[in-house]
Formats: structure tokens, sequence, C-alpha cells
């Protein structure tokens, strides 16, 4: 060890201590799961890893968490970079509580979000008997789901995107425009550019909750075998029913999911870290 | 093209910026809009662009109504101090921007785009730069990227925010003799907006001097820092010393001492006398101004004595000669040369 420490920099001893806490730490609460996952999944081996993974319910389970996100996401990217044009670039009465309003799916347990949407289209619900009558089915089916994992994953765009405009600032748009350039053609060739990496990290960590989501979606879904269960959901079911290698096996994927969430978010932040994080001067 | 503006007005939530501004901006010339921050130049400049909608009053470009024309429509050419060149685009791209976004039918050719990128390239002495991002390029040269860039799409006006604001004092000078040599070859009507008065002098044609929000004075650089029209002017171009006197029968004095100096017609009463440090006279003790030397500084070329005055000691700054013998304490007198009174219940504020 140099002689020349940081003022701020703790003694060895307190480093070591400090090391070996945060390590111990992940190791039992995150990395030791995350291996378990894995190990039982394949415990009895390959074949019945696939099998279970082949199995029709398991199967639609996956293509529905699939569909899920293919509507979820790109919804939530359109939403997003609305909300924060209009929050980053504008000023306008309410911002502030527009602002605030983004957060809510953060801060409210998604069992609530879920609740949400039965109280609304449920069948005792508000708009309940309306949408029966047209034969509209939203509760204890897909849409409910897509609704509700829109809801949870709202903010996801929208927070990374927000900070990064308002510290741009418009003088690239006020600039687009003086040159002549229309809204749209501003928009699409000044300010997306700007902000892509940004919306990619959005994106992602927008798709990893929207396949991983529970609460909000159990409560809407129905647990309609094949029909209403997402990954999640089925992970659930088939652990309740001492299907431990099948739900290990499911789980497995959406670890997976969790791995190359992971793997291409610092392989983001490495790379265009300082636009991510918009401290970068700008030329 | 003229620029005429009329009675502008732009009031923010809080503060007005512009008060009701009038000014008429020749065809071709280089006009430079000068004054401390918040002094309501750039919003000014951001009228003119259509970057800002005005509260009220008329902007006339030529015989056309500009008013309630888009910035899209105004066809400007807009330099910021922060340059804002796109930054995923090469330095060729930047260029080309406002030609390739013209809806088809007045867009060049694409060759013909990208010659008219490399002549202006040419013009701003950049050559061999094109395929370069803005990253890969100095300040002054991205300055000159972003002046070619307004330049491209043949602006009825060019403007100007604060253009060498972020550059050092070195390249600010050779840009400074550089602005002036494009503008001479091309011709563009241009405003620029400055807070460096060296810059306003050296480069303009005719310099606007602005404080809250209004036009303290027009003129050629030599009008405003010879015959400043108000105590800011004179205080805000080139170093000055002000001292508050009162007039009496035409004659200005200081704590009861006449100083010889008579007001240009102005009214008798409490009015600000302004000088410049090194316009004055020595003269003997009982005459003109007396007080003491507070202390003595080196200005780059000249040697500058503060003077306490008077029994408020107030003091004044005056260029004493490099070889004059003065120590802190030393009595001094002194009489302003050149100087203006401005009554201090007006223009003087």
């Amino acid at each position: 060890m140099s002689k020349h420490r940081d003022v701020t920099q703790e003694k060895p001893l307190v480093q070591l201590l400090l090391i070996i806490a945060v390590t111990l730490f992940l190791g039992i609460f995150l990395v030791l799961p995350l291996v378990i996952v894995f190990v039982e999944a394949f415990r009895n081996g390959f074949q019945t890893y696939l099998a279970a993974l082949g199995d029709p319910e398991s199967l639609a389970a996956i293509r529905l968490t699939l569909l899920v996100a293919a509507i979820a996401v790109p919804a939530n990217l359109i939403f997003g970079v609305a909300a924060s044009w209009a929050i980053a670039k504008f000023e306008f009465p309410g911002k502030s509580v527009l602002n605030t309003l983004i957060d809510i799916p953060f801060s409210v347990s998604p069992v609530i979000s879920g609740l949400i949407y039965v109280l609304l289209f449920g069948a005792q619900g508000v708009l309940g008997p309306w949408l029966e009558a047209h034969g509209i089915k939203i509760i204890f089916a897909v849409p409910g789901i897509v609704l509700a994992t829109m809801f949870v994953t709202f903010p996801f765009v929208a927070r990374e995107l927000i900070p990064l405009m308002q510290q741009q600032g418009t003088r690239d748009e006020e600039m687009a425009l003086s040159l002549g350039a229309s809204g749209f053609k501003t928009f699409l060739q000044v300010t997306l550019p700007n902000i892509k990496w940004g919306l990619l990290y959005g994106v992602l960590l927008c798709n990893a909750r929207a396949m991983g989501e529970f609460g909000a979606v159990s409560v809407v879904s129905g647990h309609i075998r094949g029909l209403t269960n997402t990954m999640p959901l089925q992970v659930e079911i088939l652990y309740n029913e001492y299907a431990f290698a099948a739900a290990f096996a499911v789980a497995s994927l959406l670890a997976m999911l969790a791995l190359l969430t992971l793997v291409m978010k610092s392989l983001l932040e490495w790379r265009y870290g300082a636009e991510l994080a918009a401290r970068k001067r700008r030329p | 093209m003229d620029l005429r503006i009329v009675d502008l007005v732009k009031a923010f939530d809080r503060f007005p910026a512009v008060h009701g501004v009038s000014l008429d901006i020749r065809s071709g010339e280089l006009l430079a809009l000068l004054g401390p921050s918040g002094s309501g130049k750039t919003t000014l400049l951001r009228l003119i662009a259509g970057l800002e909608i005005p509260t009220s009053g008329e902007i006339w470009f030529g015989n056309e109504n500009a008013s309630a024309l888009s910035v899209r429509a105004r066809n400007i050419g807009f330099v910021f101090q922060s340059y804002a060149l796109f930054r995923h685009m090469t330095v060729l791209d930047n260029i080309a921007f406002g030609l390739r976004v013209r809806p088809s039918a007045s867009r060049p050719t694409e060759a013909e785009i990208k010659q008219r990128a490399l002549d202006l390239l040419d013009l701003v002495q950049l050559p061999g730069v094109a395929e370069r991002f803005p990253s890969q390029l100095s300040g002054g040269q991205r300055q000159r990227v972003a002046l070619a860039r307004a330049l491209a799409i043949e602006p009825r006006v060019l403007l100007l925010d604060e253009p060498f604001g972020a550059l050092d004092a070195q390249v600010r000078r050779d840009l400074r003799r550089w602005l002036r040599e494009i503008h001479d070859r091309t011709g563009h009507t241009t405003v620029f907006v400055t807070h460096d008065q060296e810059e306003a002098l050296e480069l303009a044609d005719r310099v606007v001097v602005m404080c809250n929000g209004k036009i303290e004075q027009i003129g050629n650089p030599d009008e405003v820092y010879d015959e400043p029209a108000s105590a800011f002017v004179y205080g805000f171009i080139g170093d000055s010393s002000s001292l508050p006197v009162t007039v009496k029968h035409g004659e200005a004095v200081f704590d009861d001492r006449k100083l010889g100096l008579w007001s240009q017609n102005g009214p008798d009463g409490q009015a600000m006398l302004c000088f410049r440090p090194q316009e004055i006279d020595f003269v003997d003790e009982s005459d003109g101004l007396a007080g003491r030397v507070k202390t003595v500084r080196r200005v780059l070329n000249v040697r500058r004595a503060e003077l306490e005055v008077g029994r408020t000691s107030q003091t004044v700054e005056i260029d004493i000669g490099n070889d004059m013998e003065v120590r802190r304490g030393s009595p001094l007198s002194f009489r302003p040369r050149r100087f203006k009174l401005f009554p201090l219940d007006g223009a003087a504020s």
C-alpha cells in the first residue's frame, strides 16, 4: 500500500472489512440463489430440463410473456419519449405534477396496480357491466395482463430520458428549426440521435421488468393454465405443485434474461456511460 | 436586407427582458449588441431570430412583416455561443443539414449540396475536415463550422449570440479578424451579441449599447467611446471614473470647491461627473480635484492610482506617468481634460 493515500480513503483494515461484508452479502443474497436456480433446473439432467420447457403450458407461458413484452415495451417507448419530451422541453402549468405522476408505478405496490384494473374493468367493476354487454374481456384475459404490465413499467423509459433531455436542453432543436427543418425532421434527425443510448438503456430495463413482473399480473391474470399464465406465474404454479425441476427450468429462463440484461446494461454503461449519465460536455 | 425593429417588448413571467426597443439595421452592416448580462441583448437577438415570441412590437425584414413568421420561415442564420453542432453528424453533414431538410422541390441535388458545403469549408478556412466529427475539432474550429452551417442556407440575416464567448483570448482575437473578413467578403447583414466592449468596438460598424432591456446609445465605435450618451455607457465602455458633484451656475462643484469644469447646457443640481483615467492633467494643489493616493496598480502599459478625494473619501482612478514618484498618501491634484456631466435625475441612473 502506497504511503500517499487520498484523505477520504479508509485505513486498509476498514477497507478489507467493508469489502468482505459486501462480498458476503452479495454472495448469500444474490449469487447463491442464482446458482441454485440453475442447479435445481438441471438436477434431473438436460433432457428433463428440455422436456419441462417443452410442456405445452410452459410454452404457452413463454409465448404470452413475449407477447406482453412485445406490446408493453413499444407502447412505453412511445409514451416515455412523449412524456420526457413534454417535461424536458416545454414549460406548462402542472408540469411538476405530471413529473410526479410518472413515478407512481414505482411507489405503488404492484398488487395495488393490478387491483386498480380489476376494480375498473372487472365483472363487479365500474366499467365491468358495459364491457360484458359488448363482449369485451379485459380482466382474467390477455388485455388485462398487458395493461397491468404497461402500468408497472411505464416509468423506466421516461425516468431515463427526462434528466438526459433536460441536460441537453433545446439548443440543437432551435438550431435545426432555424436551419429550416420541420418539427418531425428535427425530432428524427436531431433529437432522436441525441437520446438513442439513453432510450436503449430505458427500453432494456423496461423489458426486463415487463417479462419479470409478478404482482400486478398475478391479480389480473386469473391463472388460467395455458391461457393467462406468464412465465413468473407459471413458475409459482409449478412450484406449488411440487414440480420443482419444471419450476426451476422456467425460472432459469428468467434468470438468463436477467443476466443478459445485466450484461447489456453494463456494456451500454461502459461504452456510453458519459452520455447516459448526461454528464458529458457537449460539442 | 434592411431590418426594422419597432417598439419591441418581451416580458418573461416575472421580469421584462426587452422594453420598447426600436432599431433600424442597415443592409450589409455588422452590428454589435453590447451590454452586461441581463441587459436583454440576447433576448433581442432571439426575438429577431424568431426563437422568442414578442409580447408586442414588430420586426420587419425589408418590406415583409416578419413578426408572425416562425423561426423556420424567417430564413435566418443563427450561431450559438455553445456552437450547437450536431455531434452525431460529420462536419460536412452539419453544414449540409439546412439544405438537406428542404422540401424536395427546393432542395439542390446531393452533388450540389456537397459542393456547397466544401466551398463553405474553404470560405471559413477549414479545408480537409469535412469527414471529422465535431468532437475532433477545437473550439475555434467548431465555431467556424457553426458559421459555415448558418451561411449554407443563404440567410437573410446572420445572427451571432456571443460567438466567441467560449474561446480563449488569443483565439478570440484571431476569429474576430476572420469574421470581419468573411463579412466583408459575403456582405451579409450581421448582428452579433457580445458583452466584450473590445470585441464590439473592433469588429462592428455600429454598436448598440443596451442596459436593463433598453437601448442606451446607438453609434459607430468612435461615437460610443468618445461621446457616451449616458453615465452607464461612459462606465461600461472603456475605463472611467465617476464622481457625484453639484452643478452651480453651470460649473461643477465638489465639496464646495469649484472644479473649473463647465456643464454643456445641462441643468444645475446633482450630477455625475465622468472622465477617463488617462484624459487628465495634473494641476496645482489649490486647483482642480485634490486627493491622496490610496494605492498604485500596474494596468498593462500604464500605472493607475486610486485617489481618495473629498470629505467623504470618494475614490476615483487616474493614470500616472511611469516615472512619477508617488506613494501611498502622496497628495495629488488633477483636472479631467475631457469629461461629461450627467444630471442625476435622468440619464445617469
